[in-house]
């Protein structure tokens, strides 16, 4: 789909676990500097970052302020009396981006889409992370037979292709907004578990692990109060990637007719969905979503990626 | 065993660990190490790197890996046996009644927490403290150890401090209970020389008078001398040689012991007098079945070194005179002979003990004269 998702099946599986093995060595730290100050410094430094926190945080903004950006209300269908058929209005003063098959604004639209990108992003990425972490830190933490059987299944959950399953999901609760968000949330579960757990054993044979259960500090101590806090990096840098795939997924599944059943709300996936009836016609219509899609997905995904690199030790300098 | 006299408060016998890695042959990394440590004695624990000193300190703290891991043998604390203890009374001995200083300061303190939790953490494990009263003997536990400020630092993190400061740190946490034993992994190897000295001598301060035992591991020669009342040379995971630190520094018996002491520099040997470095590196050795470890790289090595003599192969033998042996054919078979090696200290321990006054001279010998 985009580089975002990592192919079902062990390569999805290793790539998972070499996040967690590379961040275990992030604790050794580098003397005198904070790790968290060094990471920063780098981020600032590569352009792949600040063009990714560009992105970013200019589609937050537009979520944000939706309301005060959009020239026009995206649900009103203005230009309806002019839209014939095989023809729209296309850009004209007071509708930049034309109008669609509806006579509403594309440009109000486009930037409403923006809040249930966000919205379902970010609560399926935060219930999926949650979810995962809960499975990441029992196995983790717990290890043994406990380690065994929940892995096993994050194991199942993981070979199965990601928006296979979402649509599975949606398709078994029912077209409905909560139902995409818990769908693409169920994806992300076994991802955010196998990180977590993988990163917490490396923090769990860590010299500190080891000094503190030499001092006699109880394992529930260690594991939440030493080893999870190390553990979170590889996690953080997860969720930035997962909000790039879990915008794809909604966008995706509301093309399929699997989101929100109110097809009149803003929503980029739906946009594209309904603009291929008029493909022939204007074509724009599906490009401007689609592009939107793919330019945040790209943001968070560079991010991510830059994240990653700056906390990874092995690019230290 | 060692005839220390009152009860021990470490007993060691005929420990042996053995690690099972799956597709491999069991590698014995401690074969029947025996040794005790009475209230506030030093000893050493000596050899080169992978001898298995780190694994034999790790099975006394019950800290080894449980699974492919089989420990035998028997180790006690004030009595109180710890192999097959469960989890949780090992749990509420290490820390309490037995610690551990380790090699690296950074890598044992927690990067992303404050040292002040790291040192609460503690005192809410085992002395029951929270608060106020918890900060509070922080505080004092890291002015015990000579950290300057001692209420800033509770609350910066560990990379804020410098490296001897952090062993200081580490050093108050393990002491913050008064344990009936310390046991001291190359608590300086990572540190600056001037720095190595300084941590040492607070070890002895701290536990001279408190009737602390401390078990000191260490490959520097320099440290033993300064530190240690009774010595264990191990190699590949056997004690071979065992005596108080003077007659093993005046006589050392193994050629082992001999060559240890042959490849650290003398200030009382001419200028020219080449160093002799023991032969080899500690991967030429042969399984103990089958003869000495040691005979690859031994100048007296025979063929009986490599035969068994009434079902064993070199047993470890005591002489009579706290002295025990693992050789066929020791060094200075008279001891009237041996001279030699009354010569001053190595480099590197000049160094680690310039801050002590008991190993500042230029001998082994004197050194200890002074210090007793
Ligand atoms: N978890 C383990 N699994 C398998 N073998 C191990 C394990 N830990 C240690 N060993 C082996 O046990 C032997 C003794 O190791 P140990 O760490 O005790 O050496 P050491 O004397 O402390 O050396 P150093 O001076 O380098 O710290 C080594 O040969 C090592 O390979
Ligand atoms: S037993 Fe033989 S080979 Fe081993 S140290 Fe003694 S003389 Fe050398
Ligand atoms: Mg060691």
């Amino acid at each position: 789909m985009t580089v975002t998702t990592p192919r079902p099946g062990a390569g999805r599986r290793d790539r998972i676990d070499e996040l967690a093995a590379r961040a275990g060595q992030l604790s050794d730290g580098d003397g005198g500097e904070s790790l968290l100050r060094s990471a920063v410094r780098r981020l600032r430094r590569n352009p792949v970052a600040i063009l990714g926190a560009v992105i970013v945080v200019a589609f937050l903004l537009v979520a944000l302020f939706a309301p005060l950006l959009a020239p026009r209300d995206p649900y009103a269908q203005s230009l309806l009396s002019e839209v014939r058929q095989g023809s729209i209005p296309g850009s004209r003063d007071g509708y930049l981006l034309g109008v669609d098959q509806l006579g509403r604004d594309v440009l109000s639209r486009l930037l409403y889409g923006s809040r249930q990108s966000l919205l379902i992003g970010v609560v399926s990425t935060v219930l999926g992370a949650v979810l995962g972490m809960a499975l990441g830190i029992l196995a983790g933490g717990l290890g043994g037979k406990v380690d065994t059987v929940v892995m096993r299944f994050v194991d199942i959950l993981l070979s199965i292709p990601g928006l296979l399953m979402a649509i599975s999901i949606s398709v078994l609760l029912g077209a409905s907004q909560l139902s995409l968000m818990i769908a693409i949330a169920v994806t992300q579960v076994p991802v955010f578990a196998r990180l977590l757990r993988g990163s917490m054993l490396v923090q769990r044979d860590s010299d500190y692990a080891l000094a503190a259960r030499a001092l006699g500090v109880r394992r529930r101590r260690i594991v939440f109060g030493h080893v999870l806090p190390n553990s979170l990096s590889p996690v953080i840098v997860q969720a930035t990637l997962s909000l790039a795939t879990a915008i794809i997924e909604a966008a995706a599944l509301s093309f399929l007719g699997l989101g929100d059943p109110d097809i009149s709300r803003p929503e980029w996936g739906a946009m594209l969905a309904s603009a291929q009836s008029v493909l022939s016609i204007r074509p724009e219509l599906a490009i401007y979503p689609a592009l939107c899609i793919i330019v945040v997905a790209l943001g968070f995904t560079l991010l991510g990626e830059a994240l990653r690199e700056a906390l990874d030790p092995k690019f230290r300098r | 065993m060692t005839g220390t006299s009152g009860s021990p408060v470490l007993e060691v016998d005929d420990l042996a660990v053995q690690f099972t890695r799956r597709g491999e042959q069991p590698t014995r990394a401690v074969d029947g190490v025996s040794f005790s440590v009475a209230p506030g004695e030093t000893i050493g624990l000596v050899g080169e790197s992978g001898c298995g000193k780190s694994v034999t300190s790790l099975a006394i703290m019950g800290l080894l890996p449980q699974r492919g891991v089989q420990v035998t043998g028997s180790v006690r604390l004030d009595g109180t046996e710890l192999l097959g203890a469960g989890p949780r009374t090992l749990r509420t001995l290490r820390g309490k009644d037995m610690a551990m200083v380790f090699q690296d300061p950074l890598s044992s303190l927690n990067p992303t927490v404050t040292v002040g939790t790291q040192v609460t953490e503690v005192l809410a494990e085992h002395r029951d403290m929270t608060g106020r009263a918890a900060q509070d003997e922080a505080t004092e536990l890291l002015d015990r150890v000579g950290i300057p400020d001692p209420r800033r630092r509770l609350g910066e993190y560990p990379h804020q401090l410098s490296g001897g400061m952090r062993q200081r740190a580490l050093i108050a946490m393990a002491l913050a209970c008064s344990p009936r034993l310390l046991i001291a992994d190359e608590p300086t190897t990572a540190l600056d020389v001037t720095i190595q000295a300084q941590i040492l001598e607070l070890l002895r301060e701290l536990v001279q008078g408190s009737g602390t035992a401390l078990v000191m591991i260490t490959h520097d020669l320099g440290v033993v001398a300064g530190l240690c009342d009774r010595v264990h040379v191990m190699y590949a995971g056997r004690v071979i040689e065992t005596a108080d630190r003077r007659p093993l520094f005046a006589t050392p018996r193994h050629p082992y012991t001999g060559g240890l002491l042959g490849s650290v520099p003398r200030l009382d040997t001419g200028r020219g007098t080449p160093l002799t470095p023991i032969r080899g590196s500690a991967r030429d050795t042969i399984p103990w079945s089958q003869g000495c470890a040691f005979a690859p790289r031994c100048d007296n090595a025979e063929d009986d070194c490599l035969t068994e003599v009434s079902g064993s192969t070199v047993p470890l033998e005591a002489d009579g005179l706290r002295r025990e042996l693992r050789c066929r054919h020791p060094l200075h078979a008279t001891p009237a002979a041996a001279g030699a090696p009354a010569g001053a200290t190595a480099a590197s321990s000049a160094g680690a003990s310039a801050g002590s006054p008991s190993t500042g001279s230029s001998s082994w010998s004197s050194s200890e004269g002074q210090q007793s």
